[in-house]
């Protein structure tokens, strides 16, 4: 364990804060900035996965250009794979939430409410 | 020949594309269900046609016709043709059900679209053979599941629909670290390579797996910090006990066809299916998960029943049940998985394993039967009498004999009673426990017991259930209570005689064409995912692939 490991640790705990906030929160509205926080750490974690220590001085965007080689990019460059993932990943967290936003509209306008306490039954 | 595996994605997808735009030009609500009943019935004889192929003519799909490292692959072998052709038939059953139950509700459209959206995720997730696109048709299907469990858009439909949907974005979360920290370690997202790479036992090719892992064998820290989050993820996909906590309240409140499918085909498509495609052929089948599955099992199967027997909403029943039965198809995936690890030691272990395998995926088979089929006796009661407590009907017995004698059929069958099929898998799973008591570990025995104990329950509260519906005077919801249409008919007759033409598997025959290569995956560990998983020759190109993104370093 070295300080290297300090971002993944750090999107850990913000996965945790957001599984916190689901679990514990009774506002519907918190709950969903929960299921956001979430999607934000998994995010992070992937484009950590994509950095690279051994590229021989910083590590560059995956971007290739006129001027570079495919071997330049191969030996200087970040991992691109992660980047795409997470590009699809923004997309299904998007519509995610418009999906649940929604939901919540409609249960606001139910019960007048968005205290998961005050819901009527479907507990257990 | 053509390469079948993409129409099991493209057909479902550009049904979900079509639906909603020519809902609008059929007159009526019963005659937009005829286009969505024709694609499931195409789905249904490229399912039977893919499973009466030959492993060797079904080979991996390339999308794109992009080779290896960068191309996305869709592959098929006999564990995702079994369950391909589970999803086809409960789907095309439910489909013709909602011909006439669905006439209840308005925007067929949409319906439909959303249904065949649903569809296309789960044939996805079966097919796929990478772990991102893995998820992301599980997300296909998470979406698609969410909004049609809201799709009365009832206060109780809503409420039941935003906590399936917040806790099914955390397992898809889960899902997704789990991917991140296995592409960090392997380097890998298609799965054959990843279960090559974990055999090979590699070396940490990055820095969080230099940091965690101590390098001993191929399963190191980091792959269990992975392993650790996709059985939490899929956990709570298949709703084992304790991730179970949503199923109860989304099951029930969807329309009855899609609590159908929830319960019958999506639970294990996308949880139960991926779960023993992972620990078997990615993970290499180590032991500690084989217990672990066998212990969320144990816990489901007993929870699942006890819950259930309280309950007095028929369909609220009927998903409690799911869990307690899900439970059983994961308790003898895992007896597999625990006696394959041991075998070396004794090659009876090997054969009971086999055998426990087979058991497990022909529960699986009959329980997306027979509660599929509940569920759509459930939405035919609620047709026909506008409840569904308990307490408030009666006397069906008479006034509706063709819906009476399905639920007679499906009940029997999941309580185990001969000759039904799911008399014999659970029969099957029973022995297997029994066997791997006496000639593993002692602890089979107290899962044998309860599995006993749990059938013993189930029978109980399932014999319950008909006297309440059946027996006795017709209460006043159901005085006036007639039989249902006929398409609603027709999809509920037709899987009451699968749930007895379901013994049909234990004939050689059809044994050997349908489950025995399933069985045959899941047993040959690894290596034959290898073998499968879409592994072209590199050689050839592999100088025009190092110029490609994809080859930074990491692949040999």
């Amino acid at each position: 364990m070295t300080l290297d490991m300090l971002p993944y640790l750090l999107g850990f705990l913000l996965l945790v804060i957001g599984v916190y906030a689901i679990i514990a929160k009774r506002n519907l509205i918190k709950v969903i900035v929960g299921l956001l926080v979430i999607d934000y750490a998994t995010n992070l974690l992937l484009i950590l996965v994509g950095y690279r220590s051994n590229t021989g001085g910083a590590p560059m965007a995956p971007i290739l250009t006129p001027q570079l080689t495919p071997a330049q990019i191969a030996r200087h460059a970040v991992d691109p794979l992660p980047q795409a993932l997470i590009l699809t990943s923004i997309v299904i967290g998007l519509s995610v939430t418009a999906l649940v936003v929604a939901l919540a509209i409609r249960l606001y306008d139910r019960y007048g409410t968005f205290d998961t306490g005050r819901f009527r039954n479907l507990r257990g | 020949m053509q390469n079948l595996l993409p129409f099991f994605v493209a057909v479902p997808l550009a049904g979900g594309f079509l639906m909603p735009v020519l809902g609008r030009l059929f007159a009526s609500r019963r005659a937009a269900a005829v286009l969505p009943i024709l694609f499931g019935a195409a789905l249904l004889g490229l399912a039977v046609r893919l499973v009466l192929l030959p492993d060797a003519d079904t080979p991996p799909y390339w999308m794109g016709a992009w080779d290896f490292p960068i191309g996305v692959s869709l592959v098929a072998d006999g564990l995702s043709k079994f369950v391909l052709l589970v999803v086809a038939v409960v789907s095309f059953a439910a489909l013709l059900f909602s011909m006439d139950y669905m006439t209840r509700y308005t925007s067929p459209g949409l319906y439909y679209g959303l249904f065949m959206l649903m569809l296309a995720g789960m044939n996805g997730v079966v097919l796929a053979g990478d772990l991102f696109n893995l998820f992301v048709f599980l997300e296909v299907a998470g979406i698609a599941s969410y909004a049609l469990v809201a799709f009365g858009t009832e206060a109780d439909e809503l409420e039941a629909s935003f906590k399936y949907l917040v806790l099914g974005s955390l397992a898809s979360a889960f899902v997704l670290v789990a991917i991140a920290v296995l592409y960090n370690v392997t380097g890998h997202l298609n799965l054959a390579k990843i279960a090559e790479t974990f055999r090979a036992s590699p070396g940490p090719s990055t820095m969080l797996g230099a940091a965690l892992s101590e390098s001993k064998g191929g399963l190191t820290v980091p792959v269990y910090l992975a392993a650790a989050f996709l059985l939490m993820g899929f956990a709570l996909k298949a709703a084992l006990v304790p991730f179970h906590a949503w199923l109860p309240d989304a099951h029930p409140s969807a329309p009855a066809p899609i609590s159908a499918m929830l319960s019958g085909v999506l639970i294990k498509a996308c949880g139960v299916y991926v779960l023993a495609r992972l620990v078997f052929s990615v993970f290499a089948g180590a032991e500690v998960f084989g217990i672990i599955l066998v212990v969320l099992g144990a816990l489901s199967m007993v929870t699942g029943a006890l819950l259930a027997v309280g309950q007095s909403d028929l369909k609220r029943l009927l998903a409690y049940s799911s869990i307690s039965q899900v439970g059983y198809v994961v308790v003898a995936i895992g007896t597999g998985l625990v006696l394959l690890a041991w075998s070396p030691a004794s090659a009876a272990l090997g054969a009971v394993a086999a055998l426990a395998l087979f058991g497990g995926l022909f529960h699986l088979a009959n329980h997306a039967v027979f509660k599929s089929l509940l569920f759509l006796v459930s939405g035919s009661i609620e047709h026909a009498t506008g409840t569904r407590a308990l307490e408030r009907l009666g006397g069906l017995g008479r006034r509706m004999p063709l819906t009476a004698w399905c639920l007679r059929a499906a009940a029997l069958a999941i309580s185990g009673i001969p000759p039904f099929g799911g008399f014999f898998s659970k029969f099957i799973i029973l022995l297997v426990l029994v066997q791997a008591a006496v000639l593993a570990h002692w602890a089979f025995w107290i899962v044998a017991g309860l599995a006993l104990g749990v059938a013993l329950v189930t029978l109980l509260y399932y014999a319950k259930v008909q006297r309440a519906v059946l027996g006795g005077a017709p209460s006043p919801a159901t005085a006036d209570a007639r039989e249902v249409p006929f398409g609603m008919a027709l999809a509920t007759a037709a899987l009451a005689l699968l749930c007895l033409a379901s013994a049909l598997i234990l004939h050689p025959a059809v044994k050997s064409r349908l489950v025995d290569p399933a069985v045959a995956v899941l047993t040959a560990r690894g290596s034959a995912a290898a073998e499968e998983g879409a592994t072209p020759p590199l050689a050839s190109d592999a100088a025009a692939h190092t110029a490609q993104p994809d080859a930074l370093g990491r692949l040999p």
